[in-house]
């Protein structure tokens, strides 16, 4: 089957290990045409689409655009703050207008969650969420899955540790739904006020020591503080969560094994992460970044394929 | 569904020393010579000839894999997106001889989204087609191929369906395969 089950990439939750899979055989594919001399393949010439992103994003935002320029897709940009939503216009209206300029795919993210999957129901496009507020942010999932995939070759019975700000992160959430999909045992670990309260029933270990958590786990999924989000106060001070929860080179050398760090971006150096050990040779953040712009030339390709 | 043999197994290897001597004829010492087999099913012959040719002339061929995948001109006017393999061109093919090698030529648009591919690794000095079956009359492009195992008069209807031991199949058959 060289089809995906579903006509959006809303969240990694509706879709299955054979989607996931498909991806994945798809990415591999597009990682070596990245990598040629002429980096460049025309399938979606005749597809327009559009970045809608109501929340700022660097990485994500430029990758996806990439992405679609790889393809030789036509890109239209939208960024919420410099638009007509500051006018008062609603989300369907701005979408819809979008729309009628004839757009095929609309590539969103939304500081509500849910946006996109309102959108789904009322508009003809395909829809790739691209971050929709603390719920999930699927094409970052299938980087990172991708990218262990890659560094240990299956994640059947691998051991992931997703350590840091869980409550807010759709990053996390994404991530154990495509994990878990894939095989992979995940445990989540943060101070007791960043953890969400029924994390359990995901499925998912719960870890308060960050110790502990490496010493169990072959992968480290070390996600941002986010600042931006953290109204009251979580923990005391930056300083105290980094004495805790921060890891380091030193962390890291005194673990018996070697474990493989990823971060999602952009890192907080000094707080989650020390310098020394976002450079060493434990991560495979830059990977990452690289892997990003083949899986989501893969979700493109394949969601635009999918005629209806 | 009827199927008829068009070249049995001890046919199908007289035809593909046929082809290697012509190879041989027009590319004497194959210096400046490289193989690059059809995904996915060209592949099978491509190594199949490669072997031959290495055999009979005792030199070193380059052998590459090129999908045509996301070159393919029916994207979003087909059901189901068609299923990309691996391209492994690990050679540089900058001003080299291209022998492009499929099993069944049939409207010519594989092979003309496989030169625009081919385009992406570089400029050949020259590309030649080789194939097994040469379906006539059914073409949608000007594509014609330069060295062909047998050429068949089909309908539009019917199929062309090429079994090898390199692909699991217990004897080398092609057959013609009318759909209903």
């Amino acid at each position: 089957m060289s089809k995906l089950s579903q006509k959006h990439l809303l969240g990694i939750k509706d879709i299955s290990r054979e989607d996931i899979e498909l991806i994945f055989e798809t990415a591999d594919n597009f990682k070596e045409v990245i990598n040629r001399p002429i980096k460049k393949v025309p399938s979606l010439r005749d597809v327009t689409i559009a970045n809608v992103f109501f929340e700022n994003s660097t990485r994500t935002r430029l990758s996806f655009e990439l992405a679609q320029k790889r393809l030789s897709a036509d890109v239209i940009n939208f960024s919420a703050s410099n638009s007509s939503v500051k006018k008062g216009e609603t989300l369907l209206d701005t979408v819809n207008n979008i729309l009628a300029m004839k757009v095929d795919m609309i590539v969103m993210r939304h500081a509500s969650p849910g946006a996109p999957h309102y959108l789904a129901k009322h508009i003809n496009a395909n829809i790739v969420n691209a971050g929709d507020g603390t719920h999930e942010h699927p094409t970052q999932a299938l980087l990172d899955a991708f990218s262990i995939r890659e560094k240990l070759g299956s994640l059947v019975g691998k051991k992931i540790a997703i350590i840091g700000d869980i409550l807010h992160s759709r990053v996390a959430l994404s991530n154990i739904f495509a994990l878990q999909k894939l095989g992979a045992k995940v445990m989540v670990c943060g101070p007791p006020t960043l953890l969400p309260k029924f994390i359990k029933h995901l499925g998912v270990e719960v870890e308060l020591d960050v110790q502990k958590a490496l010493q169990w786990c072959d992968v480290a999924n070390v996600l941002r503080i986010q600042l931006e989000r953290q109204q009251i106060k979580y923990f005391p001070s930056l300083r105290e969560y980094s004495l805790y929860y921060g890891i380091t080179k030193k962390t890291l050398d005194n673990l018996k094994k070697q474990i493989v760090i990823m971060h999602p971006g952009p890192i907080n150096r000094g707080v989650e992460l020390s310098s020394d050990a976002a450079d060493s040779e434990h991560s495979i953040i830059l990977d990452q970044v690289e892997n990003g712009v083949a899986v989501r030339m893969a979700v493109l390709y394949l969601l635009a394929g999918r005629t209806s | 569904m009827q199927k008829k043999l068009i070249l049995d197994s001890d046919l199908l290897d007289i035809t593909i020393s046929r082809l290697c001597q012509q190879l041989i004829e027009r590319h004497g010492n194959f210096s400046e010579t490289v193989i690059i087999g059809m995904q996915p099913r060209g592949i099978h012959l491509a190594e199949i000839i490669h072997a031959r040719l290495q055999k009979d002339t005792k030199k070193e061929i380059p052998l590459g894999y090129l999908d045509a995948t996301f070159y393919r001109d029916d994207f979003r006017r087909r059901e189901i997106p068609a299923k990309a393999n691996e391209t492994r061109i690990d050679f540089i093919i900058e001003g080299k001889r291209v022998v492009l090698v499929d099993d069944v030529l049939f409207t010519g648009r594989t092979i003309r989204a496989a030169m625009d591919a081919m385009i992406a690794f570089g400029r050949p000095a020259k590309v030649e087609l080789l194939v097994l079956i040469d379906r006539k009359y059914t073409r949608e492009l000007p594509v014609a191929a330069d060295y062909v195992g047998k050429a068949v008069n089909t309908l539009t209807s019917q199929r062309v369906l090429v079994e090898l031991e390199a692909q699991g199949h217990k004897q080398n058959k092609i057959w013609l395969v009318n759909k209903d």
